[in-house]
């Protein structure tokens, strides 16, 4: 059973934390962030190729995961398979043991190191859940009854600070409909927008894994701000980062500030350490939270 | 129309050199790469002067009314009969179509002078856009007459995503998004989204296209001049072919 959804379900307040396969076979780096954020989290998201770079796949890494003791929230993009490879993958996650999906769109190819990769996207983030979700019921997105059915709990992403925002809440209830039942949102650095994003999530009955970004230098600032789609750090709090006599030490501190808003609104908490993972139980427990019983 | 760009030359002189081309025929399009400014006339007198400049012989060089279209060609190719036949290669500034349409009435070595690009809208003189990539199941009608499958740099059928950043393109920084500008427009005529596109169905559009009004026709004749039909019998048939 999926540690994640009995704790959301129960309406405990979960914290989710995020590694990075290798770009390579090489899995201590990836056995370093389950020693340090194990203890703490429900779970741990394993990117797909994030930034359309190139890594181990989510599926072995999220495997190896697993068999390292944590439990994996598998993530795929629509950017790298056909609607065919996307199905077969999610069967052999189910077969892996992996009970937690992510669902998400992809990061264009042409942001990414591979530049001269066709960008797939035979079918887009809506349809992948919608896909899990018919998995979980029995049968494949043509209606093939499956030998054999999954039960995943099925997630998307959110930007509960994307504008305009009704178009990007009526994107997320479009997900829900199609079987989401959680969402995990970009870094929110507007208290006000994500408690609105949360209630109007949980009008629809899905649970909000709020993002935290461990803002960890202001080139990291400059980074997101520059390079990443879909996020800004606004003025104020790039101004107070790097501003800081201790630039890191102030990330650290804002982050926890962060944390505990988070539990002010939302079902739980996203941490992005950004390769401070050491810092994470800091965080987490400087925001009142302990690791898991 | 279908928008052409130039080809790099330095490629081009290598595909000539790769067969010893010394005497070239030149062929351009007044067609779409007319329009494009790759394919017209001062074109084709540019590619020439290059080609010369290289120390080839043009030994002639037209302007195909149609480049693509095979019967119009063909009598394009038997007025420069001479030109075409003392030639070693024929190069070719018009899309990819045209350049096979050459290649199967010369039976020359033929080389592309150009880069098939899209599909385009003339936005205004000299500007094209893709709005269109002929995908073979037209979304538009619920869509508010903008296509996600072209626009968006992702092809997202249901958007926007992740990226989109204050109504803005993730990919192309300085656009709208495009599923903003649907959910606008929409909104703007008193209509909605409402549910998720379904996933496309790309056997619509299995390569190579093909599409034969003869033979459809010659099949509706067929189908009502059965007897059946009560209108002449199959004997008679034969006869109005």
């Amino acid at each position: 059973m999926s540690r994640l959804r009995d704790a959301l379900q129960a309406g405990r307040f979960v914290v989710t934390g995020e590694v990075a396969p290798p770009l390579g076979t090489d899995l201590s780096g990836l056995e370093r962030s389950v020693e340090l954020l194990g203890p703490w989290c429900e779970a741990l998201n394993v990117t797909d190729n994030q930034g359309a770079t190139l890594h181990l796949s989510s599926l072995a890494a999220s495997r190896a995961l697993l068999e390292m003791g944590a439990e994996p929230i598998f993530q795929q993009t629509c950017r790298d398979r056909n609607r065919l490879a996307l199905q077969s993958d999610l069967l052999a996650a189910w077969t892996f043991g992996l009970e937690n999906l992510l669902a998400v769109t992809g990061d264009d190819p042409r942001h990414g190191d591979h530049p001269e990769a066709k960008g797939v996207f035979d079918i887009d983030s809506t349809h992948l859940i919608g896909i899990a979700k018919g998995m979980n019921d029995g049968h494949d997105m043509i209606g093939r009854e499956l030998d054999g059915d999954t039960d995943f709990f099925v997630g998307g992403a959110l930007f509960p600070e994307a504008e305009p925002w009704d178009i990007a809440m009526e994107r997320a209830e479009q997900k829900v409909r199609a079987g989401a039942q959680f969402f995990q949102t970009q870094a929110f650095f507007d208290p006000e927008a994500l408690g609105r994003t949360v209630e109007r999530m949980h009008a629809i009955g899905a649970k909000v894994i709020a993002g935290v970004l461990v803002l960890r230098s202001p080139r990291t600032i400059d980074f997101i701000n520059n390079r990443l789609a879909g996020l800004m750090v606004p003025e104020h709090v790039s101004r107070r980062i790097k501003g800081a006599a201790d630039a890191k030490e102030e990330a650290i501190a804002f982050a926890t500030e962060q944390v505990r808003i988070a539990r002010e609104f939302a079902d739980g908490v996203h941490v992005m350490p950004l390769g401070l993972d050491a810092r994470v139980p800091e965080i987490l427990g400087g925001a009142g939270l302990r690791p898991r019983g | 129309m279908i928008i052409t760009k130039p080809r790099d030359w330095a490629r081009i002189n290598a595909e000539l050199d790769s067969i010893g081309a010394r005497r070239v025929f030149v062929m351009g399009c007044g067609q779409c790469a007319t329009v494009a400014g790759t394919g017209g006339e001062p074109e084709v007198l540019r590619a020439k002067a290059i080609l010369e400049q290289h120390g080839r012989e043009v030994t002639g060089w037209a302007i195909g009314e149609v480049t693509c279209h095979s019967g119009g060609m063909r009598s394009e190719v038997r007025k420069h009969h001479g030109d075409v036949e003392t030639a070693d290669a024929v190069l070719v500034l018009s899309c990819g179509a045209g350049v096979q349409t050459v290649a199967d009435l010369t039976g020359k070595p033929v080389f592309p002078g150009l880069e098939s690009a899209f599909l385009g809208n003339v936005v205004r003189h000299g500007m094209f856009e893709e709005r269109c990539q002929m995908c073979g199941e037209c979304v538009l009608g619920v869509t508010g007459g903008i296509c996600p499958v072209t626009t968006c740099p992702k092809g997202l059928l249901n958007g926007p995503c992740g990226g989109m950043w204050g109504g803005k393109c993730e990919v192309l920084t300085d656009r709208e998004c495009t599923h903003v500008r649907i959910r606008r427009r929409l909104a703007a005529q008193g209509r909605t989204v409402g549910g998720a596109l379904a996933p496309k169905d790309h056997s619509k559009k299995l390569k190579p296209g093909s599409v034969n009004l003869r033979a459809e026709k010659a099949a509706k004749h067929a189908a009502d001049t059965r007897p059946e039909h009560g209108t002449p019998g199959a004997d008679t048939k034969g006869g109005q072919r």
